[in-house]
């Protein structure tokens, strides 16, 4: 009998060259095996819609090539409001929730009015769906015709966004301050630092770092939702495709605002997705 | 002497657990004082106490003569006067080196950024970790972080320090550079209370011993009182399992 050298490591410890080459074979049969059964899965679904007798019906309403080059410029216009819309709102969501998670997190009596406030405000936002909010201070407020305050739908739409996301970035931000240890807050006050400055230079740094993924998982959730305003008449993608349908009768504007959207949202959640992973690697090479 | 430190009848209870019964402790200027005991014994909470991280329940707490402990009296103020330096180190691990002794001059005291980066120079060059003073605490050992820690405390002109059982969480091999920079601070004049496991430097350095047990200081006196002939049974007790694990 021939001693190869795998023979000669023991068996367990670790991998022998024999069993690498298995777990690379394994590797590639398992990449075949999920494309084979995808490409199956995919083309019986298509294969299930296309031949089915309303298609052709469906296609000239949903898939219409003629009409989609048509619709898509005045949709990819509204489109960019909502893009423009979600930068604003974002950037003011980002600032004014911080704002709120730090009042949250003051200590002591004396802070106790102003954290009840920060409470109040968000269990009142969390608890009413967003849509329903956007009604109510949309056409509400404006209605009330105060001097001084501003009237458009636009600018109640936006500003329903940001106080509905703030209320639940604010919570993302306040689980990370409380993710950063104890003592951390203890020696920032030891050496006279006072609360705001403690929560300023020592917890409020490391908390978002912490919580940098769960922050960009809110942005692929705000930049969908920044079409929800256009219940309020503001012509943005969506608006603008519901204009169109009304007057053709033909959905074809809806999938040209789907495709405006995934455009977007996709490569955004990808890009959380990554960095989330990076960041779970980096943890896990600093905690080794 | 006159006292830098007065605690009198402290009281502190943690939900229905009490971990300080009635503790009276007075702390001369430039006085070294090391609280020992075994953990659990309130040498930490007495610490915090005084450094007004932990409010206490009843008794008064002075210093200069001053009632601190007294409502109306600003927290941050008075911790503006002393240093603390904490068994896990807690440097901020954000910040580099000359980041975290900067933050507190800078900001709380008001000192010019210049000057406040020439006195942490200074002092970085005094414990030796000049070399290191940009570097984030996670590339330090652990003595290089606590020597960091007491700078950052040092670096706002403390008249007090407090040292919280600072070489518990140390390798053997780097709790004697911890030790020399307390040492160090002795000579300098420094008013210290510092709770220790390390007996041998408690009965060096120290000018007055406390052995605290269950919340009360059951004894007080000069190391040779306490080390050579303690009057209490449960100090004999504590100091015979020290020698027994070879520890004094």
């Amino acid at each position: 009998m021939t001693t190869s050298p795998d023979d000669l490591r023991s068996p367990g410890l670790w991998p022998s060259r024999r069993q690498e080459r298995r777990h690379t074979e394994e590797g590639a049969r398992g990449a075949l095996i999920a494309a084979t059964s995808t490409v199956i899965l995919i083309g019986l679904v298509l294969w299930w819609v296309l031949t089915s007798e309303a298609w052709p019906a469906v296609q000239k309403q949903f898939f219409d090539a003629e009409h989609f080059r048509e619709v898509f410029p005045d949709v990819a216009s509204g489109f960019w409001l909502d893009v423009q819309m979600f930068l604003v709102a974002e950037v003011l969501i980002l600032a004014f929730a911080l704002v709120l998670a730090m009042i949250r997190s003051l200590r002591g009596p004396a802070f106790f009015p102003l954290r009840m406030l920060v409470v109040i405000f968000i269990d009142l936002v969390r608890g009413v769906p967003i849509i329903l909010l956007i009604l109510v201070l949309g056409f509400g407020i404006p209605a009330l015709q105060l001097s001084g305050v501003p009237s458009s739908p636009l600018f109640w739409g936006v500003a329903t966004l940001v106080i509905s996301y703030s209320a639940y970035t604010a919570e993302v931000y306040r689980a990370g301050i409380e993710s950063v240890h104890e003592s951390q807050r203890m020696a920032a006050l030891s050496l006279g630092l006072t609360q705001v400055q403690a929560l300023r230079y020592v917890l409020v740094p490391q908390a978002i770092r912490n919580v940098i993924p769960a922050l960009l998982n809110g942005f692929v959730s705000l930049q969908k939702d920044v079409a929800l305003v256009f219940v309020l008449g503001v012509r943005e993608g969506v608006r603008e495709a519901q204009i169109d349908v009304a007057r053709t009768f033909n959905y074809t504007g809806y999938i040209a605002a789907t495709v405006l959207f995934l455009a977007v949202s996709i490569p955004v959640a990808r890009f959380t997705d990554w960095y989330t992973e990076r960041d779970k690697r980096r943890k896990q090479a600093v905690g080794s | 002497m006159t006292a830098k430190v007065e605690v009198r009848s402290v009281v502190k209870a943690f939900d229905d657990k009490i971990v300080l019964r009635e503790v009276d402790l007075t702390v001369g200027l430039h006085e070294v004082v090391c609280l020992i005991g075994s953990s659990g014994s309130g040498k930490s909470t007495l610490l915090k106490c005084i450094n007004l991280l932990v409010p206490i329940d009843d008794g008064d707490i002075l210093l200069d003569g001053r009632a601190i402990t007294d409502p109306s009296v600003n927290p941050n103020e008075i911790r503006q006067q002393m240093g603390i330096v904490f068994q896990a180190f807690n440097l901020f691990p954000h910040m580099s080196v000359l980041e975290n002794i900067m933050l507190s001059p800078t900001k709380v005291h008001g000192i010019p950024k210049a000057e406040a980066e020439e006195r942490a120079h200074r002092l970085l060059d005094q414990f030796g970790l000049l070399e290191k003073i940009n570097e984030y605490p996670d590339r330090l050992s652990g003595g290089q972080q606590q020597r960091v820690a007491v700078v950052r405390a040092l670096a706002t002109k403390p008249e007090l320090m407090l040292f919280d059982e600072v070489t518990s969480a140390l390798d053997p091999e780097l709790v004697a550079e911890v030790l020399g920079v307390i040492r160090g601070l002795k000579e300098e004049g420094m008013t210290m209370i510092v709770a220790t496991h390390e007996m041998g430097f408690a009965r060096d350095v120290a000018d007055q011993v406390c052995f605290l047990d269950a919340g009360v200081i059951l004894e007080k006196g000069t190391p040779k009182q306490i080390f050579s002939e303690p009057a209490q049974p449960r100090t004999r007790q504590f100091l015979q399992r020290i020698v027994d694990a070879g520890r004094l």
